[in-house]
Order: C-alpha cells, then sequence, then structure tokens
C-alpha cells in the first residue's frame, strides 16, 4: 500500500464527492415548485415570495447558487435548513452518528451469523446444511427491509412483548434501554446481509477447500482445524471484505427504511423528512454525507484487503 | 437458444425459477378474473376478518378481501419493476458499450461519474429522482431504471470491453464500419448473455425497490392494490390483523424469491464450462 496509491484513492473520492453533489444539486434544482413557494404556502404575497427568494439566492444563475452552496460545503457549512431554520450539518451529523451505531452493530452480528453459516454450507456441500442455508440465503435477499421489520415488530414486540416496538433511547445516557430500542433495527439490517455474505462465504470457501495450496496442507498432515483456519479461511475471506463493503452502499439505502419504520432518528430518517417538506439544503447534505460515508467505506475497505493479501499491490 | 433452455430446466434454481415466474405471469394476466371477490369491494361485516373460508387470507380495515387484492395488485407491481429493470438495463447497456467502444478519456471519464453516480445508494437515489418528478407509479419505475442504469453500465461495460479486442471487431474496423454499426451490430448482440442474467435479478430489486417506495408513499397511490402500499395501510392495524401485513409481504417475498433464482438459473445454464 504505498503513499501514492492512498493518494490516487483520495483524488478518486474527491471527484465522486464532486459528481454527486453536481447529481445532488442538479436534481435538487429541478424539483417542480419552488422552495420559497413551499416555505410560505399557497396564499403567500409576490413581495414575500420574491423577498425570501433573495433571502435564499434563488434569484441567482444556478452555476452561481451551486458554488456558493459548494464554498459553503468546504467551509463546513451546510446550509440552513428551511423546515427549522437550524444549521442543516449539525443536525445531520448528530443523526449519522446514530446511523452508524445502527451500521457498525449490524454489520458486526452479521460477520457473527454469515460467517459461520458460510462455512457449515461449504463443509456440508449439497447436504441438508447446504440446501439449509441456501434457502434462508434466498428468504433474505428476497424480502425488502420494511417487511422484515414489520414482521419482526409484530412476532418480537407485539406477540411476545419482548421488546419496545419503536423510538430512540440515546446509549450514553441509558445504556440498557438504548440497546434494546436498537435490537429490531439491527437484526433487520443485519438479516438481509447474513443472506447475501453467508452466499458468499460459501461459494469462496468451496473455491478454496479445492485449491492445491489447501490439498498440500492436508496430505502435509496438518490438522483439520489449522488447515480450515490458516489456509482456507483467510483465502476465502479476502473477497468477503470487499462484498461487505459494496453492502455498506446498501445498508445505508437500507437505513433509510429500517429508521423510518422504527422512528430511529438517524440520518436516513432525517433524509425522509427532508424530502418530504422539500427541504432542500438537508436533502443535499444528507444525500452528500450519505455518499462520502460510502466512498470512506470502501477506502477503508480496500486497504483492509491489502493488509489481509500481502499479494495485492496497489499501484 | 434451445439448448440453453433444456439446460436452464434441468438445474433446480432454473426450473423453480421457472415455474414461479409462470405462475406469476398467470396472475398479471388473469389475477382479477380469478379473484373470488371484487377486490375494490368494501363489506363492513368483513372488517378484519381472520382468515378462513370466506376470506382465504382474511379482510382489511374496509372488509376488502386480501387474498383478491393481491391477485390483483400483481398487474402494478410486477409490470412496473420489470419495465423499470428494461429501461435501466437499456440505458446502462447502451452507455457501457459506447465507453467501451470510445476507450481511451471518454471511457476513464463515463466510468468514473458513474462509480462517482453509484456512491449514492440505489434506494436514496429513486427516492431523489421521485422526489423530483413527483410520486406516483409511473415516476417510481423511472426513479428505479434511473438508479439502475449505472450498475448496467459498468456491467455491460466491462462485458464490452472483452467483445471489443476479439478479431471479428477488428475486421469491422478494418472495413471502415461505422460506429454506430459497431456498437449496435457487432457488440451488443455479444455482450447479452451477462447482461440478461444480471438483468433477471435486478428484476427481484426492482420489486422489492418499487414495493419500498409505495410503502413510503412515493410509488403507487391508493386506492391501488399494490402490495407495498397494502403493507403500508396495513401498519396502523398490525395488532389487530396482521395477516394484512404478511399476506403481501408472502407476495413480494414469492415474485423476488421466482427472479432470483430464474437469474441463477440462467448463469449456470448460460455458462456451460461452469458445471461446478
Amino acid at each position: 500500500m504505498s503513499l501514492s496509491w492512498f493518494l490516487k484513492r483520495l483524488a478518486l473520492i474527491v471527484y465522486t464527492l464532486l459528481i454527486v453533489s453536481v447529481v445532488v444539486f442538479g436534481i435538487t434544482q429541478v424539483l417542480p415548485g419552488d422552495a420559497a413557494q413551499s416555505v410560505l404556502g399557497e396564499n403567500a404575497t409576490p413581495a414575500a415570495l420574491a423577498a425570501l427568494r433573495v433571502k435564499l439566492g434563488l434569484d441567482q444563475p444556478v452555476l452561481v447558487q451551486f458554488a456558493h452552496w459548494l464554498g459553503g460545503v468546504l467551509h463546513g457549512d451546510f446550509g440552513t435548513s428551511i423546515r427549522t431554520g437550524q444549521p442543516v450539518g449539525p443536525m445531520m451529523f448528530t443523526a449519522l452518528g446514530r446511523s452508524l451505531i445502527l451500521t457498525v452493530l449490524s454489520l458486526a452480528l452479521m460477520l457473527v451469523i454469515a460467517v459461520p453459516l458460510g462455512i457449515l454450507a461449504a463443509l456440508r456441500r449439497g447436504r441438508a446444511a447446504d440446501v439449509g442455508v441456501g434457502l434462508i440465503s434466498y428468504l433474505g435477499v428476497s424480502v425488502p427491509e420494511f417487511v422484515t421489520a414489520t414482521v419482526l415488530l409484530i412476532v418480537l414486540a407485539d406477540w411476545l412483548q419482548l421488546l419496545p416496538a419503536t423510538g430512540y433511547v440515546p446509549l450514553a445516557e441509558h445504556p440498557i434501554e438504548g440497546l434494546k430500542h436498537l435490537v429490531l433495527p439491527v437484526l433487520t439490517v443485519s438479516l438481509v446481509l447474513v443472506a447475501h455474505v453467508s452466499r458468499m462465504v460459501r461459494s469462496e470457501m468451496v473455491d478454496v477447500l479445492h485449491s492445491d495450496y489447501v490439498r498440500a496442507a492436508r496430505l502435509k498432515g496438518l490438522p483439520e482445524r489449522v488447515v480450515l483456519v490458516r489456509h482456507a479461511l483467510r483465502n476465502a475471506l479476502i473477497p468477503v471484505v470487499t462484498i461487505v463493503a459494496l453492502d455498506v452502499g446498501y445498508v445505508l439505502g437500507g437505513i433509510i427504511v429500517v429508521e423510518e419504520i422504527f422512528a430511529l432518528p438517524g440520518i436516513g430518517r432525517q433524509l425522509i423528512v427532508a424530502i418530504e417538506s422539500r427541504d432542500l439544503p438537508a436533502i443535499q447534505a444528507g444525500a452528500l454525507i450519505m455518499a462520502a460515508t460510502y466512498a470512506v467505506a470502501n477506502l477503508i475497505a480496500d486497504m483492509v484487503c491489502a493488509l489481509l493479501d500481502r499479494r495485492i499491490q496497489y499501484d | 437458444m434451445t439448448d440453453t433452455f433444456a439446460r436452464l430446466i434441468r438445474t433446480p434454481q432454473g426450473l423453480a425459477g421457472l415455474v414461479l415466474i409462470l405462475l406469476l405471469v398467470l396472475v398479471v394476466l388473469f389475477g382479477p378474473s380469478i379473484a373470488p371477490v371484487n377486490p375494490e369491494k368494501m363489506d363492513f361485516m368483513g372488517r378484519f376478518a381472520k382468515p378462513g373460508a370466506a376470506h382465504w387470507l382474511g379482510g382489511d380495515q374496509l372488509g376488502r378481501d386480501v387474498f383478491s387484492r393481491i391477485l390483483t395488485g400483481a398487474r402494478t407491481t410486477i409490470p412496473m419493476a420489470v419495465g423499470a429493470t428494461l429501461a435501466g438495463t437499456l440505458a446502462g447497456a447502451l452507455l457501457g458499450t459506447l465507453s467501451a467502444y470510445l476507450g481511451g478519456r471518454a471511457d476513464e471519464f463515463i466510468m468514473r461519474t458513474v462509480d462517482a453516480v453509484m456512491a449514492i445508494p440505489g434506494l436514496l437515489l429513486a427516492l431523489l429522482v421521485v422526489s423530483t418528478l413527483g410520486k406516483g407509479d409511473l415516476n417510481a419505475m423511472l426513479a428505479i431504471a434511473v438508479a439502475f442504469a449505472p450498475g448496467m453500465t459498468r456491467i455491460t461495460r466491462s462485458v464490452a470491453l472483452t467483445a471489443r479486442r476479439m478479431d471479428y471487431v477488428n475486421a469491422a474496423v478494418a472495413r471502415g464500419e461505422s460506429g454506430a454499426w459497431i456498437v449496435f451490430r457487432e457488440m451488443l448482440p455479444n455482450v447479452t448473455a451477462p447482461v440478461v442474467v444480471e438483468s433477471t435479478i435486478r428484476v427481484a430489486f426492482a420489486i422489492m425497490l418499487f414495493a419500498t417506495l409505495s410503502f413510503l408513499g412515493l410509488g403507487a397511490q391508493p386506492p391501488a392494490s399494490d402490495w407495498g402500499l397494502m403493507i403500508s395501510d396495513a401498519r396502523v392495524y398490525l395488532h389487530q390483523a396482521p395477516w394484512m401485513i404478511i399476506a403481501p409481504g408472502a407476495a413480494i417475498a414469492v415474485a423476488a424469491i421466482g427472479f432470483n433464482l430464474l437469474g441463477d438459473g440462467l448463469r449456470d445454464a448460460m455458462n456451460p464450462r461452469n458445471e461446478t
């Protein structure tokens, strides 16, 4: 992992974010009806509308608006929410923090479940356990989050009364209550991922178990456990890291719905609220921050891959 | 073609997927006529009816028959998902092949931009597009197409790059054929197999995305019998009438599983070397 590789990746991220901001800004620009109208409502006087347009900078050419917005973002100023009148940046970053807790916990739970399941399926290839894991994974990738979430809500919160249905309690203030409120969202997000990743682990493991070096390790007389963990698993996991990173993008999409259902005030929910109330600065900031998070996750995955596998030389 | 089909029905996924898809096609074509009751018919006595002889999958808050609504609802969800995938695939296939054909700086520029757009999660991109165009099922379809296009571009391009180096393309270039001829007549026909596999699997995603958009109130609008919308309406009654959620949820899952299985089956069938 050379410095020049790292710098090149950083440059790519900057380009990515520039394009994302053009796309996001472009899309929100062509929103029908203008922002001033949606703030002041149907009965606003033309004079009031004109005054607000000047205040929001809507009377300027699009390019000037874009440059102004981008300049602000570079200084950490994402603008002011039309809905609340508060600065958008702090609002979105607080929400992002909550979403990241959800994301990280879901990824962790997913790995704990998916990796053993995938290995089991690979070792018992063609037998009942393999077919079972396969069926579960088909089900997992075919049920949208909002269905999983609602079914979990019915079973765990309504029938069994084990968990609180919705809402959010800060972890720092009430760790136990906070965790209880996180169980359903985390379960929902990780179930879809388990389906996807266990399938990947299985197919990688099947390939690796047929490789020459695993055969050599077995012929050398190494105990099966050492062969599996040291030789097979380590090599099977390298592509899985990349898949997990790509899944982060999927998770970020998924949390939008999951947060909405469980009333978890993360960045996904903020975005839905922003879209519903046509709060342009909030939509722009939320989308940009999500894309940036995804880009950074991919960079981290590439670095982890390079560390796991010395053969990979990025340059 | 018949060869591929024979191989397809020999794989367990392919056969199961094909059966499910045929079932779905039948429901889309004849759903309203098989439905035991008019899906719009309200029945005060049948409100929140438990699943049973009168209402196989129960009744909803207005006494409408859930089973009949699901049969009718296939008509919005499935064609919309297929249409969105087709549009996204077509756009992506064109752009991807073009990018591979142009090569060099143009290719680099197109692909880096596609990568950048892919940094926006699919659902978020679809949400942004729907919020621009306004809610509604046709706009949701368009939004899904837009969200799919970059991924399809990337896949088509990687396949087309291999085709680009083939002798028959070089021969066409040497013959002095026009760029359009080479892209449409020489390269596109040879990138279809992997693109067909990918887009079949994407129909499953499209079904889920469309249902999600409807669930969020941005796709199909009431009183449509759309599956995602049915779940969204039923959320309030999840305690009294969980079947109102479970039935359409299962319908979405069955449809998506069908396309996932068919896609996996097609992948194996179109790739005879890959018989492990």
